[in-house]
This record gives C-alpha cells, structure tokens and sequence, in this order.
C-alpha cells in the first residue's frame, strides 16, 4: 500500500512538472478556420519559427471571431481574410496598421447532379441566381467568417435579396469550413469555398468545383497587429517582427512554396498597396 | 481495568434519572411519560413486546434520540467533547472496512488513548473475547457471532461505566448467543453497568437481575428477575409472558 | 462499418508508430484531465462527505442544486472561464488564457460538482449505516466525515474515476478556454474535432478508438480494484 502510494503522488508530480512551460518567446496570432484548415500555416510557421526563434501559437476561429477575440485582448495579431472588416478594426483603433499578404481564390462547390444547372459557368452571379431560382439546397457557413462576408456579397452583387428570398433550401449552419464542406456533403448541396480548404479537404462525397474564375471570387488576406497602446499586454516587438517576415521576400516565398498536389494554393501580394 | 467508581464519588455518571421523559415522532407517541432512575449495580433488563418503545428508551438514554418533553440527566454528565464513558452495542456489529484490530483501536483514538498505548490495549481486549489470534483478519468478513464479539471487545477497551445493549444476539445462533452472554456477564463482572434490551425471555432469565418491563411507552413493572419472571405483578406483564415462549 | 474497420486499423498503425506528435496530445490530454480530477477531487470529496453528515436549513435545496450541477454543459463552463481568463476580464492579467492551466482549471470546475454529488451519495449510504455506532463511539461530525471517505475509499476511486471520463471526454470547455493550437494545448477530443471537420473522419475516428480505450482500461481497473477490495475488506 505505501509502495503505490508513494508510485502514484510521484506519477503526479511528474505529470505536474512536465507541463511548466519552458519560458520561451511566443505570440498569439488570431486567424481563420481555412488558414489552418488548408495546411498554410502548419507549413509556413515551422519556417518563420526557425529564422526567428519566436513560436507562434495560432488560435483559429472565423474572421469575425478572430477580431473579436483581438478586440479584448486575447491576441498579439491577426490574419484574416475580409478587407471591410478589417478596415473597421482599424478604425476603432484597435489594430496598428493592415499589411495585404496574400490571396487566394473562391470556388463554387455543388453536387455533380446539379439540379440548378450551373456548372463550368464562368459567371458567379448567374451561378446564385440560378440556385436561388431552382431552390437548389445551399450551405452558408453563417459564422461571420470572412467566407461567410465574401458569400453575402455576392448574394447582393447578384441581386439576390436573401432575407426574402431564404426558404427551407438555404441552410445556415453556423460552422467553419470543414463542417460546411461535410454539412454540403452530406446533403448533396452547393456551397462557397476557399479553393484553399477545398483542395485539403477529404470528404468529398458527390460535391465537386462547379464555377470558378471570376474575378469577384477573389479573396484577399490581410494582417495587423493589435494596437498595444488599447492592449498593453500586447507583445509588439514580437508581433512585428512576424507582421515584417511575412511580408518579406522570405516570407512571400514560403506562402507560394506551399502547393497540394502540386497546385498552388495562395498567391503573395503583399507587393500591391491597394489589395 | 476494574473501575473502582463509587456512586457516591462526584465523578460517576450514574445514578441516571428519567423524569416524565416523552418521546414523539412522526405523529406518534412513542414514549409515553418515563420517570425512572437507573442506579449502578444490578445488570437491568428491558423487557416488553414488539412496538413497546425499548429501543427507543435505550437510545433516549444513551443520548442518541433527544426527548420530545421530560429529561435524562446522569449523576455527573459528561464532557463534551470529550471520551465517552457509556457505550453501546447494536444488533448489527457496524465495523469499519478495517482489521479486528483497526476497528478496536479506533475506538481507543476517539477515546483519547495515546497511540502507543492503543495497541496494546486494544490487544488485550482481544484476547478477553478469545479474538486476538483473528486481530488481523478484515472485520467484516467475519461471522455476525464474531463481529459481535468484536464489537463487545472495542467496549471492553473502553471500559465504560454502562453500557447499553439493544438486542444483541437477535440475528445469532444459540452458541453465538452463549459466548456473547458470557462476556456481557465479565464486562459487568469487572465494573460496567449492563441495560439491555431483549424478547428472548431465556436470555432475560439468564442475564437479568432486574427487569423493566414496557408496555406502550410506559414502564408499567420494575422487579427483581426472579420475581417477575415466576409472578409478574402486572396483568400486561403477565400476558406478555404467557404469550411468549422461554427458550 | 467498413469505415470503423478502417478506422480501427488506423488507430492500431497510429499506437504502433508512436509518432511524437500523437504522444504529446495523449500525454496533454491525460495531464490536463488527470490534474483536474486531483484538484476537483481534493475540493469535491470533502464537500461531499461534509453534506452528507451534516444537517442544516436548505440542505435538500444544496442537494438538488448539486445533481443538477451533474449536467453541466461543458461549452458552458468554457465560455464562463474564458470570460474570466480573457485579457478583458477580470483575472486577465493571470494572463493563462489559451494555456493548458486554463483548461485544467474549467475541468476541474466541470467535474467538482459531479465529485461531490456522487461523493454525497456514497458517504450518506454509509452515514445511514454506521451513523448510531459512530455517535456512539463519541465521533464528531467532522470526524466521520473523515472516517467515511477513508472506509469508503474504494467506492470513492470509481467515482474519481468517473470524474477523469467525464474530463477526458469533454471538448467543449477545453476547445473554448485552451484554443486547440497545435503543440500547445491541442487534446485529443480537439484533434478529433479538428480532423472531422476537415473531413479526414478515418483519422478521427481512429482517435476517438484511442481515446475510448484508453477510458475503457481506467473504467476497467477501477472495476476490479473495487472487486478485490470488497472481497478482501467486506
């Protein structure tokens, strides 16, 4: 009885000690659902890690959740992907200044059965018209996500009013990316995805890209750092230093490098001011 | 272990007195009205049929059920708090998950006994009861016959001033019955007061010096043994008697 | 079933390789459930056994209320604590949100309630037994309190052990409070959140088919260590 009195209090100290964190040199950077889910980051972050020897902790959740979570403090940075709203966070002051890094596009994702009949149409707004007039079933991710914005605007740019036009075939789930694709799966629906995720994504059932190209499918990722004079806590030095990698030659490089069967997924811009 | 307390010294517990002691729960009265004194000396049994309220009184005595009217007051009261001079022994032994020994030497801790001396007191208890060669053995894997002896061993330990009974060999057989009896009849040998509870009339003729007999609540006859059991005063008493059958 | 098949062959690959990474979740996963049933055992045992032993107004109310604390939903306890850890609330300055102490703490928050009911439950079956003879023997309440939750011990592992299931299980405060990032504070319930909504459901099956073997085999040894202790101890 002593014996394995004495075995389970030291299996407990053990367990106790082996999590103290060695105090290293990290941030915590806010990002999307399809930046992680995609892959970007588990291949660009070791890169950064290495040359700059800060980790970097990635929290992700969708666009809208991720400025909130930097909205009271939680985060040292954040990466996402919808100017409009990023560009509010600036101006409540809660973010320094937006650095354009990368973009990548949108796909329309539909049953090869496609009932609204829009595939290989190069015309995203025809697309949703049609889909809303054949009350095909569709998935929104319905999370504030910057996928979620880009779907709304285009539901606009069609013509499209929703709140009328929203019936049983419109289906808001609330979910990431990956829920979204596995929802649309599962119900034979269309849905709007980031070729980012898509291209990652194992469980295609019957969906497949039915429109892509158009330029209004185009989805620009943008980074800040959290304004440390609102959030103290804020680590800036380390912050910035990720903020200037990213957008460095070096940085840029690696985001192109990143490929699934052998396509590109994301393309560096953080050349162009205006993106 | 003898103890040499004369009830004429100020810190015995006895004489006990109950006076117009009632007792009520659950819409019912249970007791109705004792007034009796419990003195030091003879070994008292309580007798009287089913729902008569002996455990009941028992429990009023030992303090473990307070009166709904009246009072029980000791010649000394004890401490709070502090070791207790009565002891009790149910119809179910109640050991703790502990060896014969632990359960006796746990007693001794609750009785303030220094730990060194613990064991050896709690040893020679034991042995009293012929349970030293089993000190080891887990408790509760014994026999009720054994437990019981056990259970009498912890109170030997403690040597108390009285000690209550309440139907202890109920649940055992004729041999059990004996070995317990015998103890009962040294632990009162070496000094402690025995107020015991049974139906068994035989065990009443063997053990009883004198009788309290209940009915309904009340104490309707007080007698030395013999008498009661060969010419009860009472017509209650006597039926009672008849109805039952000595073994 | 072709999938669980599948499935179940992956999660043997997987233990065999012991590759590093799935170590270090099932090592995170088993420290930050384990510390939490030690530190909701050292509150909730002893709140268990108190409340069962004692008396007082508004007992049965505490009673209810702490069954239905067994319920409690897990996205709950997370969303409260992340409040309070979050640089915005109170305790921000801590600065412990998204680490794995915040996740142990709303564990351990999770499952004292359920500690502590089961605990009642157990000590005030055992109260009922032994209550006259303790009294008798001039036990404080206090003092039985004590005396019950050692006698009962082995009751007590199975219900610890209850209390670790419950923890290991739940995704949803540690999801909230700890942020799934990799390396970190990633668990097994939320890689295999995480696997699932990326689609691969083979792999998260497979964990699920660890995790639940692994809560299978601590159920199992709590079994027979009650078995043996009840036939040695009665």
């Amino acid at each position: 009885m002593v014996v394995a009195r004495r075995m389970f209090l030291g299996l407990l100290f053990a367990l106790a000690v082996s999590g103290v964190e060695a105090q290293e040199r990290f941030i915590t950077v806010a990002s999307t659902t399809s930046t992680e889910q995609s892959g970007l980051f588990g291949h660009l972050l070791p890169i950064f890690e290495k040359e700059a020897g800060i980790k970097v902790r990635v929290v992700a959740l969708g666009t809208g959740q991720a400025l909130d979570l930097a909205r009271r403090g939680d985060a040292d940075v954040v990466f996402v992907h919808a100017k409009a709203a990023e560009e509010k966070f600036l101006a409540e002051g809660e973010g320094v200044k937006r650095f354009p890094v990368m973009c990548n596009d949108f796909v329309l994702i539909g049953p090869k059965s496609d009932p609204a009949k829009v595939a290989g149409g190069k015309d995203i707004t025809e697309a949703l018209k049609k889909i809303q007039a054949a009350q095909a079933p569709f998935v929104s991710r319905g999370d504030k996500s910057g996928t979620h914005m880009a779907e709304l605007d285009l539901w606009k740019v069609s013509g499209v009013d929703l709140e009328k036009a929203k019936g049983a075939w419109y289906r808001d789930t609330g979910q990431g990316m990956g829920p979204a694709l596995n929802t649309a799966a599962s119900m034979n629906a269309y849905v709007l995805a980031d070729r980012a995720t898509w291209l990652a994504f194992k469980n295609r059932g019957d969906l497949a890209i039915v429109v892509e190209g158009d330029k209004r499918l185009y989805n620009q990722y943008g980074v800040m750092l959290v304004n440390p004079a609102k959030h103290p806590s804020v680590k800036k030095d380390l912050g910035q230093v990720f903020i200037d990698w990213v957008v460095s030659p070096q940085g840029q490089k690696a985001i192109a490098d990143y490929k699934i069967g052998g396509g590109q997924l994301f393309f560096p811009n953080a050349g162009q001011p205006d993106a | 272990m003898t103890i040499e307390a004369d009830m004429r010294a100020p810190l015995s517990l006895l004489p006990l007195r109950l006076d117009g002691v009632v007792f009520e729960a659950g819409g019912h009265r249970i007791i109705d009205g004792i007034s009796m004194t419990i003195a030091r000396g003879p070994r008292t049994v309580v007798l009287g049929p089913n729902g008569a309220g002996k455990s009941v009184l028992l429990r009023l005595c030992h303090g473990l059920l307070a009166p709904t009217a009246g009072t029980v007051r000791w010649f000394t009261p004890e401490v709070p708090g502090g070791p207790r001079r009565q002891a009790m022994v149910f119809q179910r032994p109640m050991m703790l998950r502990r060896t014969a020994l632990g359960n006796v030497t746990y007693a001794l801790r609750l009785a303030g006994v220094d730990r060194r001396t613990r064991e050896a007191r709690a040893m020679e208890a034991l042995a009293k009861v012929g349970l030293d060669k089993q000190a080891n053995r887990a408790a509760r894997v014994m026999s009720g016959g054994e437990q019981q002896r056990l259970a009498l061993a912890r109170v030997w330990a403690l040597s108390p001033e009285i000690l209550f009974l309440d139907e202890p060999t109920a649940s055992l057989d004729p041999g059990a019955t004996h070995e317990i009896e015998s103890i009962i009849l040294a632990l009162h040998q070496a000094g402690t007061k025995i107020v015991m509870v049974t139906h068994n009339l035989g065990q009443a003729h063997r053990v009883a010096d004198e009788i309290l007999f209940l009915h309904q609540g009340r104490l309707v006859e007080r007698a030395p043994a013999g008498q009661f059991l060969k010419r009860p005063a009472s017509p209650e008493a006597a039926r009672f008697l008849e109805g039952e059958l000595p073994w | 079933m072709n999938t669980v098949a599948a499935a179940a062959a992956q999660a043997l690959s997987l233990v065999a390789a012991a590759d590093p990474k799935l170590v270090d979740i099932v090592l995170l996963s088993l420290r930050v459930s384990l510390l939490a049933v030690v530190f909701g055992s050292i509150i909730g045992l002893p709140v268990g056994a108190a409340l069962a032993v004692n008396d007082f107004r508004g007992k049965r109310g505490v009673i209810v209320i702490l069954n239905a604390l067994l319920g409690l939903p897990s996205v709950v306890v997370g969303l409260v604590v992340y409040l309070l850890l979050s640089r915005a609330g109170p305790l921000g300055s801590w600065g412990i949100l998204f680490t794995p102490t915040a996740m142990v703490i709303a564990q351990t928050i999770l499952i004292t309630p359920t500690l502590a009911a089961l605990s009642r439950q157990v000590v005030a079956d055992g109260w009922g037994e032994y209550r006259e003879q303790l009294r008798s023997l001039g036990e404080t309440r206090w003092g039985a309190a004590t005396t019950l939750l050692w006698d009962l011990k082995f009751s007590l592992v199975t219900i610890v052990l209850a209390g670790f299931g419950r923890a290991a299980s739940e995704v949803g405060a540690v999801m909230i409070v700890g942020g799934n990032i990799d390396g970190v504070t990633r668990v097994m319930t939320t890689t295999i959140a995480l696997e699932t909504s990326k689609g691969d459901l083979p792999l998260a099956l497979a964990l699920g088919i660890i995790l639940l073997s692994i809560v299978l085999a601590v159920n199992a040894g709590a079994y027979v260590v009650k078995e043996t202790a009840q036939h040695r101890y009665g």
